[in-house]
C-alpha cells in the first residue's frame, strides 16, 4: 500500500539512527581494541611481531568493507553457523577499523621526537616508565582529532551494514521510500540525519587539531 | 574451536567460482572504468574547488566549503541512493552507471579538495611573492609557481585516497551497477559457494590495490624523482 | 679517586669511528669545557658517559661504576649522571614544576609533597622561582634550558654533562643560562660541558679539551692552553671562533 511521506516517517527513522548509533558504538570499541594491539605491535623489539602488524593492515585495507561484511555474513554461514548479523557487523567493523586506528595511533607516537625518548632515558625513567609518563601522554593529545575523525568515518561505514539486513537508517530509509514513493525526500531526510551526527563531530575535530597547532 | 574444525570440513570448491572467471573480468572492468573517471573527474573537481578555496571570493568560499562538508558528513551509500533512486522523482531519469559515475565525482572532489588546499598552503608566501616580484599574473603564478611545487606534496596523500576510494566503489553495486563486487552475487547465484566467491572477490580487490600502488609509486618516481 | 674515567673508548657509527681511542679523567668539582669543529665527537663523547650511546671498545667509569658493563643498571647510573640537552628537551605536556620532579617522584620515589619543596628549590638555583606552575610553552628559550637545568640538578647527581646548552640560543638570552652555569660551577658540581663559549671556559673552566677527528688532540689547565695553544689546529680553531 502506498502512503504519503508523513512526520511519522522521520519519526520512524529518528529510531532507527539509534541503531546506527548504537552500531558505531560497539564497532568503535572493537576497532579500539584491535587498534591498541597493531600499535603495541609496531612498538615491539621483535621483527616478526612488527611484519605481522604491517601484513595485516595491508590486508585489510586491501580489501573494501563491504566484502569483508559479507564474507563474515554470508561466508561464514557457509560453514554451518547461524551468524548474528550485529555479531557479524561489529566484527567486520572492527577487523576493517582497527587498521586504521592502529596506524593513527602508531602515526601519532612516531611523531614524538626521539629527543623526548631520551630526555626521559636521561632522567633514568625505565622504557615503559618513558612510555607511560611521556610518550603516550603526548601522542594522545595529537591523536584525538584523527581518532574522531576515525568515528565520522565508522558512522558513515555503519551504512554499508544495511547490506546484511541491519535495521540502521539507511535500512529503514529503503523501507520508508518503498513504502512512500518518495526517495528524493526520504534519502535527503536520511543524508541529514547523518549529517547532524557527524557534522558537530568533524567540526570538534577539527577545532582541536586547530586550538593544538596553535599550542605548539 | 568450532570455527576452525568446521573450515576443515568445509571442504572448499573453488572450480565452479573459477569457471565464471569471465563475469569477474567484465565486473573489473567496470570498476576500473568508473574508479578512472572518477579519479579524473574527482581530481578536476577537487583542484577547482581547492583554487576557489583558496584564492576565491567569499561567497564562493562558503559555497564550495559547503559542498565539502555536506559530502564529507554523509555516506556514499546514501548519496548514491539520493542521486540514483531520488533525481528520477524531479524528472531526471540516469542509467545506473552515469549515477553511479556522478555520485562517485562527487564524492571523491570533496576529498580532493582537502587534500589539494592542504598542497596549495604548504607553499610558503615568498613563493608567492618572488612571483609576483617577477611580474607574473595571478592565475601565472599559480600555474608556474604553485600548482607544481603543490603536487610533489599532495601526489602521495591523492594516491592512498584515491586507492582507499577505489575499495569504497564497491558500494555502487548497491544501485545495481555491475561491478566487480556485484559479479560476486551473480556468480554467488550459479554457484551457491558463497565463501568461495567472496574469497576469490577479496582477492581480486586486494590485487589491485597492490597494482595501484605500484602504479602511483612509479608514477610519482617517474614524475618527481629527479628532483629534490 | 676521579668521578669520571674515560679509558680508551672506541665508538663507530657503521664503519665511520667517530671515537677513536679517546682518554679522560675528570676529578670532583673540576669544570671541563670540550671544545673542537662539529663532528670532531664531542657531543658523542658526552652521550657515552651516561650510556646514550653504547662503545666499541674501551671503558667508562662513573663514580667507580662501570658504564658499558652489561650489569650495569643504566637507570642508577643516569641518577648519578644528568645530562642537558642543546634543545631543552623539556617535556611540553608537563609543567616546570612536574617537569622537574617526574623523575624524582617516579624514579627516586619522593612524596609528591616533598617534591614541590625540592622544584622550588632547584628552580630557586636558576632563577625562576616564579615559574614553578607555567608551561614549556610559554618560557623563552633561555628560560626553558634554565629548567632544563634545573631538571637535572633535582635528581643531585654526582657528574652534570651539558651538550652546547647555549647554541640553539640569541646570544642575549646565552647571558642568562651562562650565568646559571656558573651559580653551578661555583657550587662546587663536577662539570663536562660542550660549547664554543670560549671566554666562559677561560673564566670557569678548571681544564679545556680540544678534540680533532674523534681524538683528544689538546688538553691541559684552561686559561693557559687557551692562551697558548701548542697546536696549530687547535690554535685555527681558537682564531677561527674568536674572530
Amino acid at each position: 500500500m502506498i502512503r504519503g511521506f508523513s512526520p511519522n516517517d522521520i519519526l520512524f527513522l529518528l529510531g532507527a539512527l539509534r541503531w546506527t548509533a548504537l552500531l558505531a558504538a560497539g564497532a568503535f570499541v572493537g576497532s579500539a581494541v584491535v587498534g591498541l594491539v597493531l600499535a603495541t605491535m609496531r612498538l615491539s623489539r621483535f621483527r616478526a611481531v612488527r611484519w605481522l602488524a604491517i601484513v595485516y593492515v595491508q590486508l585489510v585495507q586491501g580489501i573494501p568493507l563491504l566484502v569483508w561484511l559479507f564474507l563474515l555474513y554470508f561466508g561464514v554461514a557457509m560453514l554451518g553457523f547461524n551468524v548474528d548479523p550485529w555479531l557479524a557487523a561489529i566484527l567486520g567493523f572492527s577487523i576493517y577499523g582497527g587498521a586504521f586506528l592502529g596506524e593513527v595511533w602508531r602515526g601519532a607516537m612516531g611523531s614524538i621526537e626521539v629527543t623526548q625518548w631520551e630526555a626521559g632515558a636521561a632522567l633514568g625513567l625505565s622504557i615503559s616508565q618513558q612510555l607511560r609518563h611521556v610518550i603516550v601522554p603526548q601522542s594522545v593529545q595529537i591523536a584525538i582529532p584523527p581518532t574522531i575523525g576515525f568515528l565520522v568515518q565508522l558512522i558513515k561505514n555503519t551504512s554499508l551494514a544495511s547490506t546484511i539486513g541491519i535495521l540502521e537508517v539507511t535500512r529503514e530509509g529503503q523501507l520508508t521510500s518503498a513504502a512512500t514513493y518518495q526517495p528524493m525526500t526520504v534519502y535527503l531526510v536520511v543524508a541529514a540525519l547523518y549529517f547532524a551526527l557527524c557534522f558537530p563531530l568533524t567540526q570538534w575535530s577539527r577545532s582541536l587539531e586547530r586550538k593544538f597547532n596553535a599550542g605548539r | 574451536m568450532h570455527l576452525a574444525r568446521a573450515v576443515v570440513r568445509y571442504g572448499f570448491q573453488f572450480r565452479d567460482v573459477l569457471a565464471a572467471w569471465e563475469l569477474f573480468v567484465e565486473g573489473l572492468l567496470v570498476t576500473l572504468t568508473l574508479s578512472v573517471a572518477a579519479f579524473a573527474g574527482g581530481l578536476a573537481l577537487g583542484v577547482l574547488g581547492a583554487a576557489i578555496r583558496t584564492y576565491g571570493p567569499g561567497w564562493a568560499k562558503f559555497l564550495v566549503s559547503s559542498y565539502v562538508a555536506v559530502v564529507r558528513n554523509t555516506p556514499l551509500l546514501v548519496q548514491l541512493f539520493v542521486i540514483f533512486f531520488g533525481l528520477p522523482a524531479l524528472g531526471i531519469r540516469l542509467d545506473s552507471m552515469t549515477a553511479a559515475i556522478i555520485a562517485l565525482i562527487f564524492n571523491l572532489g570533496a576529498y580532493t579538495v582537502e587534500i589539494v588546499r592542504a598542497g596549495f598552503e604548504s607553499i610558503p608566501e615568498g613563493q608567492l611573492e618572488a612571483g609576483r616580484a617577477l611580474g607574473l599574473s595571478g592565475p601565472q603564478i599559480f600555474r608556474h609557481v604553485v600548482l607544481f611545487q603543490s603536487m610533489r606534496s599532495m601526489v602521495p596523500a591523492l594516491s592512498s585516497q584515491f586507492i582507499f576510494f577505489m575499495l569504497g566503489t564497491a558500494a555502487v553495486s548497491q544501485i545495481a551497477v555491475t561491478d566487480l563486487f556485484h559479479t560476486a552475487s551473480l556468480v554467488q547465484s550459479r554457484t551457491f559457494r558463497d565463501f568461495e566467491v567472496y574469497i576469490v572477490i577479496a582477492g581480486i580487490y586486494l590485487v589491485l590495490a597492490q597494482v595501484m600502488r605500484l602504479v602511483f609509486a612509479g608514477g610519482y618516481r617517474l614524475a618527481f624523482g629527479g628532483r629534490s | 679517586m676521579p668521578v669520571v674515567e674515560i679509558n680508551n673508548i672506541v665508538k663507530r657509527f657503521g664503519s665511520n669511528t667517530v671515537l677513536d681511542d679517546v682518554s679522560l679523567s675528570v676529578d670532583r668539582g673540576e669544570v671541563i669545557t670540550v671544545l673542537g669543529r662539529s663532528g670532531s665527537g664531542k657531543s658523542t663523547m658526552l652521550r657515552c658517559i651516561n650510556g646514550l650511546e653504547p662503545i666499541q671498545g674501551g671503558s667508562i667509569r662513573v663514580d667507580g661504576v662501570e658504564v658499558n658493563d652489561p650489569a650495569c643498571d643504566l637507570r642508577v647510573l643516569r641518577q648519578n649522571v644528568g645530562i642537558v640537552f642543546q634543545s631543552f628537551n623539556l617535556f611540553p605536556h608537563l609543567s616546570v614544576c612536574d617537569n622537574i620532579t617526574l623523575a624524582p617522584r617516579i624514579v627516586q620515589r619522593q612524596a609528591r609533597e616533598h617534591s614541590r619543596d625540592l622544584a622550588r628549590g632547584v628552580l630557586r638555583q636558576v632563577g625562576l622561582e616564579d615559574k614553578l606552575d607555567a608551561f614549556p610553552n610559554s618560557l623563552s628559550g633561555g628560560q626553558k634550558q634554565r629548567v632544563a637545568i634545573a631538571r637535572s640538578l633535582a635528581m643531585h647527581p654526582k657528574v652534570m654533562l651539558f651538550d652546547e646548552v647555549t647554541s640553539a640560543l640569541d646570544p642575549e638570552l646565552t647571558g642568562e643560562v651562562l650565568k646559571v652555569l656558573e651559580g653551578v660551577a661555583a657550587a662546587g658540581m663536577t662539570m663536562i660541558l660542550v660549547t664554543h663559549e670560549i671566554g666562559f671556559a677561560r673564566r670557569f673552566g678548571s681544564r679545556v679539551v680540544f678534540m680533532h677527528h674523534g681524538k683528544v688532540h689538546e688538553i691541559g689547565p684552561a686559561a693557559e692552553t687557551l692562551a697558548n695553544p701548542q697546536t696549530a689546529e687547535f690554535a685555527a680553531f681558537l682564531s677561527a671562533v674568536l674572530h
